[in-house]
């Protein structure tokens, strides 16, 4: 059970930024891609959401053997791929609460509803968890949250939708020592052998609280070297170059 | 009997009420003389401007008839609990029940007229009508012949909130109803009207009744309020509009705000093919405080048609206007406010917005914010937007695995919610909420 992307290129607008992506996210490990900017980690991401903007060329994405590919951005949702965003959206006028039920909702066949009851009890155990205060529940989505609130939001939602592979889009950036320690908690309370993890990040800084089971090295749209937890601190001794094929 | 044309309300001199006040009689002779003098608006008209004329011609339109209450075929969605409850049809009371403290008066006005008609002289229709539909303010004073009256005594609170159904049935009715709220010092107390339509039925000789058409009727509501808010008294007052979508409305409205006094309008426009609200709020005593808010989500080929101004004529005065349109289909909004500031009105804080969330390319939203200062120490700001829904907010809710057109209509929502929660009050909260839901599941 895992995702397999195989020989994935994809491209935006002319720009082609995946160019041969090979990677396979096994159930109960945490993989981590590091690359420089512009490199297509955060392209990766989105392409595996199933974003409208990018066009993928050639190359399959395989969920348990699913082709995730042909399915909408909220399908693939609710076959278990959850996207943890660099920069979550604001959604004026609409709670928390709300939101996450409308997204559990959506998981339920049509015309049932989740019990209120249940439902809030498991959202202030998982808020509990990420010490998140209960106000947050009433508040519209992550309007006027700072930065470190959001990225909570986000890991509380992935706790609450209980998915099958979760992607974490620079999850890291803009958090301060103490939120990265909280979010990273969040993350790894959710690490059971039923789920998947893919890590995005520019910094080694992460994975001392996330223990990765493998890093990947991202260059110019492909996958250019792969090693255990001890490829990260490589990479924040000896930077990217080293690693970066000569150009003839 | 032989039935006979019915005459137009445009052409035909209206019928008098009976035993009126002198005063009275002479306001509405006056009125239907103003009405016939005065020329109907023309598109040079700034007040006009973006408007539609042609929904001007009201020949077609007659007075409503009397109907008996059991002929009408309705449904009413209004409070959870009320502290009174008025209905009319047609413009005449058909139930009236009220549980209220002592001293409070809430009457139909036609019954005011009679027993409060010294209060009545006072206030109504004191304020000019300056935004344009002074013709047809005209008509309606000419006409009007019952609403609802509520006069709220010193220090008197009450808390639930008071409602008035004004239901119109018959093709091609018109009803003239007309709300007049007074709160002495220190009063408070929230009044919602629903303007809503209704379908006539004959009663057959079993217990159903039979509806003649399945078309709706044409019908045309001209309405006024006054709105009279008293030093330190804090008077709410909302408007749903959920009239049959072949139907007109022309709402006019007047709120004079004394010191330290704080009225509230909202006016919620889910129905008719034709809306048009005019909106005038005068603050008239230091430290009054105005706020004017609006919801309307036209569908299809709806179109709304809003005119305010904040008018600040004492230092110390606050307004904050927030107007919002959730636009779908073919529908049209104009929204055109004015913020004026009186020499002498210093120290005024005064904020208009007007935003448009446009659902479909197809729609069309207009709006004309406007400033006039002549105060120092003055803060005001105004401004419109129009845009539609991102798709990165549709990515953002569809990575979710919500479905993209439950995620727009999760997003309109809470564009909608933001003007409701204004409100602050709950029962007044979920009153809206449950037309507006009730609005967008109509919308596939």
């Amino acid at each position: 059970m895992s995702i397999i992307i195989k020989d994935l290129h994809a491209k935006i607008g002319d720009a082609e930024i995946l160019k041969g992506v090979n990677l396979e996210i096994p159930k109960g490990e945490v993989h981590a891609i590091m690359g420089v900017n512009g490199s297509g980690k955060s392209t990766l991401s989105k392409v595996i959401a199933g974003h409208e903007d990018y066009e993928v060329t050639s190359g399959s994405i395989e969920m348990d053997g699913q082709d995730i590919l042909e399915m909408d951005v909220d399908e693939r949702s609710r076959e278990g791929v959850f996207l943890a965003f660099q920069y979550p959206m604001e959604i004026p006028g609409v709670s928390n609460a709300n939101f996450i039920r409308a997204a559990l909702n959506a998981r339920l066949p049509e015309g049932e509803e989740l019990d209120a009851v249940a439902y809030y009890k498991n959202l202030y155990s998982k808020m509990d968890g990420l010490e998140m205060d209960r106000k947050f529940t009433a508040r519209a989505v992550n309007e006027g949250f700072s930065g470190g609130e959001k990225k909570r939001n986000e890991i509380l939602q992935m706790a609450m939708l209980e998915p099958k592979y979760c992607i974490l889009d620079e999850t890291d950036s803009g958090l301060d020592i103490d939120a990265l320690k909280i979010v990273s908690r969040g993350v790894n309370s959710l690490r059971t052998e039923d789920r998947g993890f893919l890590i995005i990040t520019h910094y080694q800084r992460l994975l001392n609280y996330i223990k990765p089971d493998v890093v990947h090295v991202m260059y110019d749209g492909q996958i250019i070297k792969s090693g255990g937890p001890e490829l990260a601190l490589e990479l924040e001794e000896q930077g990217y170059d080293h690693l970066i094929p000569a150009t003839a | 009997m032989q039935t006979l044309e019915m005459p137009s309300i445009t052409s035909q001199e209206p019928l008098k009420l009976a035993d009126a006040p002198e005063w009275f009689q002479t306001l509405q002779n006056l009125a239907w003389e103003t009405y016939q003098n005065t020329p109907a608006p023309t598109r040079k008209k700034e007040t006009w401007r973006f408007g539609d004329l042609k929904q001007l011609n009201l020949d077609n339109f007659i007075p409503a008839s009397e109907i008996d209450a059991g002929d009408i075929e309705l449904e009413l969605n209004g409070l959870e609990e009320a502290s009174a409850q008025f209905i009319f049809a047609n413009d005449a009371t058909v139930h009236a029940e009220s549980d209220l403290p002592e001293g409070v008066i809430c009457l139909p006005l036609e019954d005011a007229l009679q027993e409060h008609s010294t209060l009545i002289h006072q206030h109504l229709l004191k304020q000019e009508v300056k935004l344009g539909s002074e013709k047809y303010a005209a008509l309606h004073a000419a006409n009007l012949s019952n609403g609802l009256f509520v006069y709220v005594p010193k220090g008197v609170e009450i808390e639930k909130p008071i409602e008035a159904y004004h239901i119109v049935a018959g093709d091609n009715a018109t009803i003239f109803p007309h709300t007049l709220i007074i709160t002495e010092d220190n009063a408070k107390v929230s009044v919602v009207d629903y303007f809503i339509s209704a379908k006539t039925g004959q009663q057959t000789n079993t217990s159903e009744v039979c509806y003649a058409d399945d078309a709706d009727e044409t019908h045309l509501v001209l309405a006024m309020n006054d709105l009279v808010a008293a030093n330190g008294s804090q008077l709410n007052y909302v408007t749903v509009q959920n009239l049959n979508l072949t139907s007109k409305v022309i709402q006019i409205g007047s709120t004079t705000v004394d010191r330290d006094a704080r009225a509230k309008s909202f006016v919620l426009n889910v129905g008719a093919s034709w809306a048009r609200n005019e909106s005038y709020s005068t603050l008239a005593g230091n430290g009054a405080h105005s706020d004017m808010l609006s919801l309307n989500i036209p569908t299809g080929e709806q179109q709304y048609d809003q005119r305010t101004f904040q008018h600040h004529a004492a230092p110390h005065t606050y307004s904050d206007l927030l107007y919002k349109n959730a636009l779908y289909g073919k529908a049209k909004t104009t929204f055109s406010g004015l913020i004026a500031v009186d020499e002498g009105a210093h120290y005024t804080d005064a904020y208009q917005t007007c935003r448009n969330l446009l659902m479909e390319d197809t729609t069309e939203a207009n709006s004309m914010p406007g400033l006039q200062i002549n105060a120092d120490q003055v803060k005001c700001s105004h401004g419109s937007t129009a845009s539609a829904i991102s798709d990165e907010e549709i990515f953002y809710l569809q990575a979710r695995g919500i479905q993209p057109k439950a995620a727009r209509q999760l997003i309109a929502r809470g564009f909608c919610v933001q003007v409701i929660e204004r409100l602050e009050n709950e029962q007044l909260q979920n009153l809206v909420l449950n037309y507006l839901d009730e609005k967008f599941s109509s919308i596939s």
